[in-house]
């Protein structure tokens, strides 16, 4: 057993926290975040020339033939840095249902586009009735000639005021919840009939809800086979699951950190407010969280590649424990923090709200929990 | 024993709630702090009950209060719950008023109380400064006498609604020779006085509701202090213990969990309504057991007062549970509206279409501030060291 990461992996850590260091401090985060845009598109650049778009995707398609723990390095990083970059949206899920579903000329057109950093994409699943089931859909893609039509809404589509191409969920065939029927597209945002009403999300994020009437897509847009795209779904979100809590174990680590430092220098009553047992145990108990949400992230970017099942109960297992010790963590680094924890100066706040909201990024606690139940 | 109120009791809370019924303008039902935009909007619910004479139930009759018990304070504050009305902003009537009824010369009560009463008066609470939260007799904003009048230099915060506040009521250090607590003085201080300066903390809803005041060599007559110089503590202290009942919130937190159940009856899941899952269904049911809970043990503080006991320390527990279960409440909210939990509600302009259902509009803001009512107050930590101190003798 050996979990210590390769001289390569060392090294893009290195690179990413440099970069961020340098570049991506918490002032630098806001001004971002509250810019007209959202984003910054030039970091988007910087991210691809330093490699961290190519990093996880494959070699013979312009990328440098890492996998998830590259990932995992980098989305946690991110998460240090509250960073607003579509890297999960567009490396993990777009790169994922290429590479996992698409055949060798869409791996051809995608891969280095993406490798690149040329293209910036969202995933379009979740809908207003579906809550957390990703088969729960009310879009429908009609076959017409060789290609499809397109017609629905998507709800809280997270990134897409950023994207230039998206990956739309929709119904080919059945009822609106079986588990047949399901298939996935790459649809141009800019194509005909797609409509886009953009707002910022409480997290310092963006995110659109998106109409499609009558959009017409090429044979080549759907990815993966036509029907059985649900498998496909499952496997790129439990992957897109191992990113994002790496990226909540990045955000926990920065309230813990904080947290801690200022128990240290905050006094009362004449003392250093981390000389109280209360206060000692609280963040004790942070810490285990956080520790024990690093294990499970670990944990589930290394079982990627097991069998479905095994796969699925890893990624339901650090969604969990995740979702859990993010609010843990998140609402007591704001109670130790007192009146400063509430204000939008701080940082604290703004980690909080960003693990507060990856809670419910591809299903909550409760979700998860009866997920891994079921496989159980 | 007997869980029933009497016939007066309940011909009491008739009166309330037809009185409720006809007066509340139904534009403000069920609004919250948030959807107050405008000092007029804050005054609204506070100008009908001034009209009816109900405005301060507390205050002793003679000062402008109802002369209700103790039990008719609970009905009033029950009913104003279940039909949601607006509450009375707490800084004036519910605490500088009976500091000043209680501590306060004739000319004071003369010139204030009645202003506090009518709203004409917004009042704030200059407690707080950068290096004194728990630890509020560490107060360090100075003021020393000159002649008829106080020079007061320093710095307050969390000042909630300073923004429009024509008075505050400070705690001000005129000793610095004694023990912290007894170098402390009760002022009250005109805003409009040269040398203050009001700024806003945004909070991480994006909320303007608390600021800091500085004070920069700001005069304050003399006749402004309350009771004697170096005495303020005590009177700080009163208004800290004043009034425990109700602030449990267990009638709007009741309400709170009517609606957090609506809207896990409108979301679904895999077609079912959210709150017929097993998950949410216990969840929803523990919360319901704790409001219980909650409910008798302030129900048994409240039966303790009915006889004259005044509230001891026990009464910490009331704070305790009260804001766990109000922010459990917009917790499970937020859980129950999934992905609506994510659009910025301030984001959406007054004539504009907010995203998503009604009901998820500005629920996760509502959460995120709500993490304050465990800091506000003597935060929960201080009310576990009140209990040990002084109710466990540890």
């Amino acid at each position: 057993m050996d979990f210590s990461f390769t001289e390569e992996q060392t090294l893009l850590r290195n690179s990413v926290s440099k970069y961020l260091a340098d570049k991506y401090d918490f002032e630098t985060f806001k001004k971002i975040s509250r810019s007209e845009a959202g984003w910054s598109k030039d970091n988007w650049k910087q991210f691809a020339e330093l490699g961290l778009m190519a990093a996880p995707l494959p070699e013979e398609f312009g990328g440098l033939g890492g996998g998830p723990l590259d990932t995992m390095i980098v989305m946690e990083e991110f998460g240090r840095a509250l960073v607003v970059e579509p890297f999960a949206q567009t490396v993990v899920v777009g790169g994922g249902f290429v590479k996992h579903g698409g055949t060798n000329a869409q791996k051809e057109e995608w891969l280095g586009k993406i490798a690149g950093g040329e293209t910036a994409m969202a995933f379009a699943f979740a809908e207003a009735q579906g809550r957390y089931n990703f088969a729960d859909l009310t879009t429908t893609a009609k076959k017409q000639g060789a290609g499809y039509v397109l017609n629905g809404a998507k709800a809280v589509v997270l990134g897409a005021p950023w994207a230039d191409t998206l990956i739309v969920t929709a119904r080919t065939a059945g009822g609106q919840r079986d588990a047949k029927g399901v298939s996935v597209f790459l649809v141009d945002k800019g194509a005909k009939g797609v409509t886009c009403r953009d707002y910022p999300t409480v997290d310092g994020l963006r995110a659109s809800e998106i109409t499609f009437e009558n959009v017409e897509v090429p044979a080549d847009a759907l990815i993966g086979t036509a029907d059985d795209g649900l498998k496909l779904i499952e496997q790129v979100t439990d992957e897109a699951i191992a990113a994002h809590c790496a990226e909540a174990c990045g955000a926990m680590k920065s309230l813990l950190d904080t947290t801690v430092e200022y128990s240290k220098t905050r006094k009362q009553f004449g003392v250093p407010i981390g000389k109280f047992q209360v206060l000692q145990h609280r963040m004790v108990d942070m810490f285990i969280n956080y520790e024990q949400s690093s294990s499970m992230a670990l944990m589930v970017t290394l079982k990627l590649d097991e069998s479905e099942t095994e796969r699925k109960k890893a990624a339901s297992a650090a969604k969990v424990q995740i979702g859990k010790a993010g609010r843990f963590v998140g609402q007591n680094a704001v109670q130790v923090h007192g009146g400063m924890g509430m204000t939008d100066e701080l940082n604290v706040g703004h980690y909080f709200k960003r693990l507060t909201m990856l809670d419910a990024l591809y299903g909550n606690v409760d979700h998860h929990l009866k997920r891994y139940a079921q496989l159980s | 024993m007997d869980l029933t109120f009497s016939p007066e009791e309940e011909a009491f809370r008739q009166e309330v709630r037809a009185f409720i019924a006809e007066k509340m303008p139904e534009e403000i039902k069920g609004r919250t702090r948030r959807d107050f935009e405008t000092k007029e909007d804050f005054l609204a619910w506070h100008k009908v009950l001034y009209k009816q004479g109900w405005v301060a139930p507390l205050w002793p009759k003679e000062y402008g209060g109802t002369g209700w018990n103790v039990t008719q304070r609970f009905i009033f504050n029950e009913e104003c719950a279940n039909a949601e009305t607006p509450q009375v902003l707490p800084f004036g009537v519910a605490m500088c008023g009976p500091v000043i009824y209680t501590y306060g010369n004739e000319a004071q009560k003369k010139k204030f109380l009645p202003r506090i009463l009518s709203g004409e008066d917004w009042w704030c609470q200059g407690y707080s400064e950068p290096g004194s939260g728990s630890d509020l007799a560490s107060v360090k904003t100075r003021a020393v006498l000159n002649g008829d009048h106080y020079i007061v230099n320093g710095q307050k915060t969390w000042t909630t609604l300073a923004q429009y506040a024509d008075w505050i009521f400070c705690l001000v250090r005129t000793n610095t020779d004694v023990k912290q607590q007894e170098g402390i003085s009760f002022l009250l201080i005109d805003m409009k006085t040269p040398g203050i300066t009001v700024k806003p903390i945004i909070l991480m809803d994006g909320a303007h509701e608390v600021n800091e005041v500085f004070f920069d060599d700001v005069k304050v007559p003399v006749e402004n202090r309350i009771g004697e110089e170096n005495k303020g503590w005590t009177y700080a202290k009163f208004l800290l213990v004043h009034e425990r009942s109700g602030i449990a919130g267990v009638a709007r937190s009741k309400k709170a969990i009517d609606r957090l159940r609506e809207i896990a009856a409108a979301e679904t899941v895999d077609g079912e309504p959210l709150v017929k899952t097993d998950e949410f269904s216990r969840k929803l049911a523990q919360l319901q057991i704790d409001l219980t809970a909650l409910e008798f043990t302030e129900l048994r503080t409240l039966a303790q007062e009915a006889k004259g006991k005044h509230a001891g320390p026990e009464s910490s527990i009331l704070k305790i549970k009260g804001t766990e279960i109000q922010q459990r409440i917009t917790e499970l909210t937020v859980e129950a509206i999934g992905y609506y939990g994510y659009p910025y509600d301030r984001a959406f302009g007054d004539n504009e279409f907010p995203v998503g259902p009604d009901y998820a509009l500005g629920q996760s803001g509502h959460y995120f501030n709500m993490r304050k009512a465990s800091i506000y107050g003597g935060s929960n930590e201080i009310q576990r060291n009140i209990i040990a101190k002084a109710v466990l003798g540890l």
